[in-house]
């Protein structure tokens, strides 16, 4: 056991932090299905670990180089999904006349992301503005120091405050700063990928020159190239929003003068939260009725196949509308059930989770006892049932592993789709709450403005740029897993 | 094959009615019309008169499932549910919330969606169909590769930005055809071109990478390695025989979606402002229409049962092996 005394002291410490600090920890409902998923994730990749069986196909997945990437790219999202979704109320500075032994919190939800970002989320402009810009998007009137008025751009409060005359300053500023920024990104990119390969090296007993030279050609034990190339563009992308993103707004503002580039971010929680907690709320309900009405047949399979036909008989759309549609009457209803908007807003997140589930766990049910219904007639399980083994044991023992793989590849396929429904869902209107940072939300409001002139373009394309990074990351990743998984596919 | 379609048709009767019990239960149940009526009259200083009077002026001020004051038959004909969700039974779907008759409303409406939807099924079947045999033809080639990453890009795209792209591009800044609106008659084409280009394209990435998958499926059968060894060109394999073939998973996909073209697309008819049942579907969602959205989730499940029933048919058709029993 001593070789886990680090992460738990790690966690110790952690949690001390968090308890030492003048904060009050918010565990909203969706952030404990995400830390529970994530311990399911830990659990799994533990247990896949010891079993070679196991690991040959997903060592199949990580050395294509298209899902190496893809891999990057998703865990990059995940990380910034895990700090958006440790929420915490700051602690008021004690105000004469109260108690001293009493604390007063913040209405204001916060979490880690919000801190990392704080000169993102803070610097409100007034209205639109475009990327990289020094002035409001549209024209305002303005009382000259003489007294007479003019309609003129606005500089905005923070965007290029510190330029003297933007027109003439501007483009060499952000020339310069991309130059910096470029080289900066260069700089900590060669760092690190030559200590990883440094650290490869000293692992597989090479020199360095033969292990980058390994890696050059594509002879690794890995993708390293695509790896390293996919690392490279994301920590250029992290040096320019350092450099360009704290003296501009680096993808604009919206209507109400947020940052873009921080609402991209907060959206990355909502999506991946949608794309996963449905998974994993409806899971359970698929693997156990699919499996039960295989296995069992007769009246149990009977009413399996009749609940499944009911529901996937309604237009998914509706009734998730018509679910929804519930939730917020019971919502407006019971207003005192919830203290905060973020706590409102996590509740009808949860809610939606749930409605998807409800309507996508019918597909893999319907597999699950086709394969099951096969499985069942094979010898060795016919071999069990002579030996007199319970059925659970059967089902536990020799059915499910053996339809593991369809759960897998239908868990993966179903997550992009689930990231885009959400888009289509908050335009209907049955989306996510409209207090809630997401990417539906930031497209249906940019939505209405295409008709202005000039046309407001940023927060439509950062949202679409964000959406698509993550599904396209998804989907080659799904990809790779459904060849390595599938035994159709014939390498499995 | 007569008592098959008879026996199918009454094994829908039973899925009906869980439709109809559950949109009773999330519509009545879950939210009582005491809480539908002060959403709908604005949730502030709302008296109880004023929700007795909506409940009455949209009869909802009955008991739902049993009416122990009526007489007779009356105690379950006098209710909530023999009134709302009985009797979409016999189509009959009420009024919505602004006094318009439901059935009208989707007999008039049905046209549009059609319009749109029709097309949009045909050559988008077309297109895809022919892009996977293309695919399926240079299998294990650069084209192939190509091809499916092209596939998997386009599906990564948000059905959302195809329209919005589509609408600034052709619309806004080309001025070929107008942003939205809808005619009817022969003028009507200009209001349907772009959005049936735009529904093609965003069902290609999707559909074609599905239907080569099926290709692919049928391609590694034994009966195209016998039709190979014969000395039949790739061609004739491909088109002769593993098309033929693959028709049968096609239909399994394909021919449930066909009645579900009388619903309509949400997102595409409202962005586009044509008349149909998506668009109709939507604005009652938005406004809340209890009403118009049961009479909607009806539809759509006895559309749904209409097709599992046509799949089952259209395979007797193109595989002679099949025997509906």
């Amino acid at each position: 056991m001593t070789r886990h005394w680090k992460p738990l002291a790690l966690l110790a410490a952690l949690g001390l932090g968090l308890w030492w600090a003048p904060v009050k920890i918010v565990l909203l409902w969706t952030d404990a299905l995400v830390f529970l998923l994530v311990g399911v994730l830990v659990a799994f990749v533990l247990y896949v670990r010891g079993k070679p069986h196991l690991r040959a196909p997903w060592g199949q997945v990580i050395r294509r180089p298209l899902a190496a990437a893809s891999l990057v790219v998703l865990s990059a999202y995940v990380v910034v999904g895990l700090l958006d979704s440790v929420h915490f109320r700051e602690r008021l500075a004690p105000q004469a006349g109260t108690a001293v032994d009493q604390d007063f919190y913040a209405v204001e939800v916060l979490s880690l992301l919000d801190l990392l970002t704080t000169p993102l989320r803070t610097r409100l402009e007034k209205s639109y503005s475009a990327p990289l810009a020094a002035h409001l998007y549209s024209k305002e009137t303005v009382t000259l120091e003489d007294g007479s008025t003019t309609r003129l751009y606005p500089r905005l409060q923070y965007g290029g405050a510190h330029l003297d005359d933007p027109a003439s300053e501007r483009s060499a500023d952000i020339a310069q700063r991309s130059l910096s920024a470029l080289l900066l990104g260069l700089l900590a990119w060669a760092t690190l990928v030559a200590l990883w390969i440094a650290w490869l090296a000293r692992r597989h007993r090479h020199g360095f020159r033969d292990e980058l030279q390994a890696i050059l050609r594509g002879q690794a034990d890995l993708p390293w190239r695509s790896i390293f190339a996919t690392l490279g563009v994301l920590i250029l992308f992290i040096a320019f929003a350092l450099k360009l993103g704290l003296a501009y707004h680096l993808l604009g503002t919206d209507k109400v003068g947020n940052d873009v580039l921080y609402l991209s971010l907060k959206s990355i929680r909502t999506g991946l939260v949608i794309g996963t907690l449905t998974t994993l709320i409806m899971l359970p309900f698929a693997v156990l009725l699919g499996i039960m009405a295989g296995y069992f047949r007769g009246w149990v399979d009977d009413v399996i196949q009749y609940i499944y036909t009911t529901l996937s008989s309604i237009p998914g759309v509706l009734l998730i509308a018509a679910a929804i549609l519930s939730v917020q009457v019971y919502i407006a209803n019971n207003p005192e059930l919830f203290e905060t908007v973020v706590e409102r807003a996590d509740l009808r997140l949860l809610f939606l989770c749930m409605i998807l589930g409800i309507t996508s766990w019918t597909g893999l049910c319907r597999l699950l006892r086709g394969e099951t219904l096969k499985l069942r007639e094979m010898e060795y399980i016919q071999a069990a049932q002579a030996f007199g083994v319970g059925h659970f044991k059967i089902i536990s023992r020799h059915i499910l592993p053996n339809v593991m793989h369809i759960v897998l590849i239908s868990v993966v396929l179903d997550f992009s789709a689930l990231v885009l429904a959400e888009a289509v869902l908050s335009y209907v209107g049955v989306g996510v709450d409209p207090s809630m940072v997401s990417w539906g939300n930031m497209i249906n409001s940019a939505r209405l403005e295409m008709a202005r002139e000039p046309v407001v373009w940023w927060s439509l394309i950062a949202a679409f740029c964000f959406m698509f990074l993550l599904v396209l990351a998804a989907n080659l990743f799904s990809d790779a897993v459904r060849d390595a998984f599938d035994p159709r596919t014939g390498r499995g | 094959m007569l008592a098959y379609i008879v026996r199918r048709s009454l094994y829908a009767i039973p899925i009906l009615i869980g439709v109809n019990l559950l949109t009773f239960w999330l519509f009545f149940v879950v939210n009582s019309p005491d809480d539908m009526a002060r959403m709908q009259l604005g949730m502030k200083h709302v008296t109880p008169e004023a929700i007795e009077r909506w409940k009455a002026d949209h009869g909802y001020d009955k008991p739902l499932l049993y009416n122990a004051e009526a007489g007779g038959a009356g105690k379950f004909t006098d209710t909530i549910f023999f009134d709302k969700s009985v009797s979409l039974f016999v189509f009959d779907f009420g009024t919505a919330d602004d006094g318009r008759d439901i059935g009208y409303d989707i007999r008039q409406r049905m046209w549009p969606s059609l319009m749109l939807a029709i097309p949009v099924f045909l050559i988008g079947l077309l297109v895809n169909i022919t892009f996977a045999l293309l695919m399926a033809f240079f299998r294990a080639t650069y084209v192939d590769y190509m091809g499916v990453v092209l596939c998997v890009i386009l599906m990564s795209i948000s059905a959302l930005f195809y329209i919005i792209g589509g609408q600034y591009l052709i619309s806004k800044l080309m001025h070929l055809v107008p942003i939205s609106g809808y005619d009817g008659g022969l003028s009507a084409f200009k209001f349907l071109i772009l959005p049936v280009v735009i529904g093609i394209i965003s069902g290609i990435g999707a559909g074609s990478r599905w239907y080569r998958t099926i290709f692919l499926e049928e391609v590694n059968k034994d009966y195209v390695r016998t039709a190979r060894a014969k000395g039949l060109p790739e061609r004739v394999v491909l088109f002769r025989h593993v098309l033929k073939n693959a028709m049968i998973p096609i239909l399994t996909g394909v021919v449930v979606t066909i009645p579900m073209l009388f619903m309509g697309s949400l997102i595409t008819e409202s962005f586009f402002g044509i008349p149909g049942l998506g668009s109709y579907t939507i604005d009652a969602i938005r406004a809340q229409d209890f009403g118009i959205v049961r009479a909607m989730v009806f539809l759509g499940s006895v559309l749904y049962i209409l097709g599992l029933l046509l799949t089952d048919l259209s395979y007797t058709l193109v595989d002679p092996r099949v025997r509906l029993s």
